[in-house]
């Protein structure tokens, strides 16, 4: 069955169109996802709001509290945003590795949030940033941490009457280093088997703080609570790297067996991405496929 | 002196291609034509109890064809008549055809495919072929004494190897469209296939009609690696008792789901090898066994079985050799045609065992592959004694030199983290169809005149990306002596051109290029005279000249093939090379990139260089792939891999850099020395891989795809002590 479309083109339209009574209306984006769902038959939805055209939901700003993502921000545009590359390189690292050019330009942070697949490689940079998302309706705005908003497989806080306006990344503290890798099925256009992203803040010699996540390694994009609790407060050393990846490969995922990999190989390779990027000396993101 | 032979030429197909223009299949148009679909087995195994007609959709919207609509025998006719064109009692895999419905647009279509709905007892599939009881086909070929040979060997040596299935991945999806009967009676098909003459034969026996009333065309095919090869006849058979039934042309263009879920892949397979060596290395027996899954019915399994044990010893010489292979019937989408067509498998199986044997007697492997290539002189598996165009040596010198694979220390202890490998592979692959097939087929052409001179190639020998076309102006502009704008080469149709065969088995440029060659020689004779040929040529025309040749294959004398033996000369000549490839471990993810990878090739003359290059990398890149990369599983009889998102084939980021050599042995037998060059870059690319992994990693693989999955696990239990 084709489900009905209402085509937004403001704020307000695609805000009324959500708050109308009825069906839940499921909000399309860039597509990247939606599009295969609607194929598959896995989603057959009976209404959608297409928002790809509603301004407001574009551009990157630079507020007093971080830099603020429009929901509609593509990989393409993340990966030219000169401000986004100097406050979160972790991010640019993610959205370079999503599918290949043609699914960047149209792959957006909104869709990713709002899909909240296990798999969507955006996630797990948000939440290592410590990003939150603004959610609006025309009851009003609220911001939840995406660590929050992503609760479970496929699902998040999002009431059906709310749109995923915007994103904020806090400031990016002083010598935080932030790392990335995604281990895929090829080197372009690929679904992950694992990605791991870590926010690393330094006093000294000591780590001082630690935000990590992954993703394709449970059912909802996980918080790395084990890896961050070992790491605070102790010196980097070679061995603690080696010793808190396998901890947390232990203790902070739940990896299954898929189409795409075995939860042997993902908690393996996690813990082996995992050492090695901790104790890459310069700490700079992965880098793409050459 | 050869002026078109070796050069360069413009491809006739390229532009289009390029821009977009060329109109496939799915481009074409029929006034008042309809889109048809298929009702489908939702079981591996089971018997068809009823079709429920959902009572809330009108039928009279649509037509419904099943098995009582087939006006000729309800069968799929390849080598046997064991397929149904429609299933009516006993369901053999999942997704089995039971009904068709042409419908006036695509969502009447769905809507009525929704309202058909199969109920179907099930009954216990058999999905691991060492446990089927139907055999498909069983071959053996014996030389010498193996067992007598094997108890006086210095050494002996076993192993076992598995690949899995593999998906073609045309770029085309499978597609045809069918119109009624004409006025005269006559049934044409449009398709993307590779072999109009397979596909009217089928035609013929499932609408009982005599093949005159039975016309195929070829439209321009977006790919097809064997792919296209036997599955067209099953779809457009299908389209066809629909636009008869419906008075209507009727398309059915699958879409890339139900082209990866219910078309034909390569065959699984598993391989035993026992082999004894002599102190020098010198292969003295070999003892190998066969084993491929057919799927659910016979299809071509029979002549890729073929291919593969006649293939299985490699290109080793040795004296006493036992090959026994079968294929089974397994209760999986049946297996087909894809590029190699069984000779990878085996390839693969035994090169690897040649690594084995090299590192178990510490000689490096290139010595090992040296000591033991054949030779002129010497006979094959099969008894076949190789007179002529023998490029095997001078192959394995190309490669060492090109990439030292022949001083490289294999094997040698590695600690980086990132772990690079070389490793080779060598191989051969007869070109044409195995033993008297291309005696019994007695491929055909014909070439003629036009009124302004030019020459117009009639062959059923189809363009799918390979260069069929630009191949056959360049050897009829050498035969003629004209320009290679001279000639032209007519779209393979069925009532417009004779039957030269299928296009497939490495036979297109060898068999019948070799018959275009002789008639354009013939024709060039009966024009005669000096100058330009356009003008020689119209003069011919006009004083009423028989311009046109037909001209028949013609096996090579001294050419013996006993079929019940199997024994004797399995093709007219081989094509020879050796592979290497490099490849970089990330022991982290256990990720295989492979760098670059140097082929050295013996395919006779190169008619057309570029062309025999583009096949090599394209070939190899497939062979790749298939080692490491392409995983195919399969859950109750269904393959996983059933959508663009979940069926990973290399990308052009993942492909390494390709050198190709090209060392020319010709052959006498072909045209201008040509042989055979399509299916071979498919045989040696997984060996090779899998050698530069075990090269980098210590660890030797003999299951293909080698994922990152598998070499972890190998590696865990070579190295238990990092398990978490």
């Amino acid at each position: 069955m084709t489900p009905e479309v209402t085509v937004a083109r403001s704020l307000d339209e695609a805000l009324a169109a959500l708050a109308r009574d009825g069906a839940a209306a499921h909000v399309l984006a860039g597509g990247t996802d939606l599009m295969v769902e609607l194929r598959t038959g896995r989603t057959r939805p009976e209404r959608v709001v297409d928002v790809w055209k509603v301004g407001e939901l574009r551009g990157v700003r630079e507020e007093n509290e971080g830099l603020r993502l429009g929901a509609l921000s593509t990989c393409a545009e993340l990966l030219r945003d000169s401000r986004v590359a100097s406050h979160a390189p972790l991010l640019v690292a993610a959205c370079r590795e999503v599918g290949a050019e043609q699914i960047q330009a149209r792959a957006t942070l909104g869709g990713n949030l709002g899909t909240a697949s296990p798999a969507a490689d955006l996630n797990p940079a948000l939440v290592a940033l410590g990003a939150r998302v603004r959610l609006r309706s025309r009851r009003g705005a609220r911001e939840v941490a995406v660590d929050e908003f992503l609760c479970g497989y496929r699902k998040t806080l999002r009431e059906r009457d709310e749109l995923i306006e915007s994103v904020l990344v806090p400031t990016r503290p002083a010598h935080e280093r932030q790392l990335w890798r995604k281990v895929g099925t090829r080197r372009a256009q690929s679904i992950s088997k694992l990605t791991v992203a870590v926010a690393l803040a330094f006093e000294g010699a000591c780590v001082s703080a630690v935000r990590a996540a992954a993703g394709s390694v449970g059912p909802r994009t996980l918080r790395l609570a084990t890896l961050e609790r070992e790491l605070v407060g102790r010196p980097l050393s070679p061995a603690l790297c080696r010793s808190a990846a396998a901890a947390c490969a232990r203790a902070d995922i739940t990896p299954i067996d898929d189409v795409r990999s075995t939860a042997l190989y993902r908690r393996h390779a996690f813990a082996r991405v995992l050492a090695t990027l901790l104790a890459e000396p310069d700490g700079v993101p992965a880098c793409p496929p050459s | 002196m050869a002026r078109v032979v070796g050069s360069r030429l413009a491809r006739p197909d390229g532009p289009g291609k390029v821009a977009g223009t060329t109109r496939y299949v799915a481009d074409l148009h029929f006034a008042g034509e309809w889109v048809g679909g298929t009702v489908r087995a939702n079981v591996a195994r089971g018997l068809l109890e009823a079709i429920e007609r959902d009572a809330a959709f009108d039928f009279t919207r649509v037509v419904v064809v099943g098995p009582q609509d087939v006006p000729g025998a309800n069968v799929i006719e390849m080598l046997t008549l064991d397929q149904p064109a429609l299933a009516s009692r006993e369901i053999e895999h999942f997704g089995e055809p039971l009904l068709l419905v042409a419908a006036p647009d695509e969502a009447t279509l769905q809507a009525a495919l929704a309202a058909l709905r199969p109920r179907i007892t099930p009954l216990e599939p058999v999905f691991d072929p060492r446990a089927s009881t139907k055999v498909f086909k069983e071959i053996r070929i014996e030389k010498g004494d193996v067992e007598s040979a094997l108890a006086g060997a210095t050494r002996t040596f076993e192993g076992e190897y598995e690949s899995a299935s593999q998906e073609q991945l045309y770029i085309e999806p499978q597609g045809v469209i069918a119109l009624p009967p004409d006025e005269n009676g006559v049934v044409t098909v449009h398709g993307s296939l590779q072999c109009p003459y397979y596909v009217q034969k089928t035609l013929v026996r499932a609408l009982g009609l005599p093949a005159e009333k039975v016309r195929v065309v070829q439209e321009a095919t977006g790919g097809g690696f064997g792919g296209k090869e036997d599955y067209p006849s099953i779809l457009a058979t299908h389209a066809a008792l629909l636009a008869r039934k419906a008075g209507r042309p009727v398309r059915m263009i699958y879409d890339r789901h139900e082209d990866l879920a219910f078309t034909p892949k390569r065959h699984p397979s598993r391989v035993r090898i026992r082999s004894g060596v002599d102190g020098e290395g010198r292969l003295l027996a070999l003892d190998i066994d066969v084993l491929f899954d057919g799927g659910a019915y016979t299809t071509l399994s029979p002549v890729v079985l073929s291919r593969g044990c006649i293939h299985a010893a490699g290109p080793y010489r040795c004296e006493h050799v036992r090959i026994h292979g079968r294929a089974v019937a397994t209760n999986h989408v049946p297996y087909g045609a894809f590029r190699g067509f069984g000779a990878p498998q085996t390839c693969f199986a035994i090169e690897r065992h040649m690594d084995h044997i090299a590192a178990e007697l510490g000689l490096h492997p290139f010595e090992l592959r040296r000591r033991n290539a054949l030779r002129l002189g010497d006979r094959t598996a099969t008894g076949q004694l190789l007179k002529e165009s023998v490029g095997a040596q001078a192959v394995l010198e190309r490669i060492a030199q090109r990439t030292h694979i022949d001083t490289h220390p294999w094997r040698a202890p590695k600690t980086t983290r990132k772990r690079r490998g070389l490793g080779m592979s060598f191989f051969f692959h007869g070109a044409g169809f195995t033993g008297a097939g291309e005696t019994m087929l007695h491929a055909r052409i014909a070439l003629e005149l036009d009124a302004e001179g030019r020459a117009l190639v009639r062959s059923a020998s189809t363009e799918f990306g390979q260069g069929t076309e630009t191949l056959f102006k360049a050897i009829a502009a050498e035969a003629l002596g004209c320009e290679p704008d001279d000639v032209l080469v007519a779209q393979p149709d069925t009532h417009a051109v004779p039957n030269s065969g299928p296009t497939v088995a490495s036979r297109t440029c060898m068999i019948v290029g070799g018959v275009l060659a002789r008639a354009g020689r013939e024709l060039a004779a009966r024009i005669g005279g000096n100058g330009p040929f356009r003008e020689r040529a119209r003069a011919f025309v006009r004083s009423g000249g028989d311009s046109r040749v037909e001209a028949t294959y013609q096996t090579p004398a001294g050419l013996e093939w006993d079929d019940k033996a199997y024994r004797g000369d399995a093709y007219p000549a081989y094509g020879w090379a050796a592979d290497v490839a490099e490849v970089e471990v990330d022991l982290d993810t256990f990720d295989v990139r492979v760098v670059r990878f140097w082929s050295a090739v013996d395919c006779g003359t190169a008619i057309q260089p570029q062309l025999v290059v583009g096949q090599f990398e394209g070939g190899s890149l497939q062979a790749v792939g298939f080692a490491q990369l392409e995983v195919v599983t399969t859950r109750d009889g269904r393959f996983q891999q059933d959508r663009m998102a979940t069926c990973i084939i290399p990308t052009a980021l993942d492909a390494p850099d390709f050198t190709t050599d090209l060392v020319e042995v010709p052959f006498s037998g072909g045209p201008f020395g040509a042989k055979g060059v399509g299916e071979m870059p498919m045989d040696g690319g997984a060996p090779a891989v899998l050698a530069a992994i075990e090269d980098a990693l210590g660890l030797h693989v003999t299951r293909i795809p080698a994922t990152p999955e598998h070499l972890l696990e190998l590696w865990l239990a070579a190295h238990p002590e990092e398990r978490l």
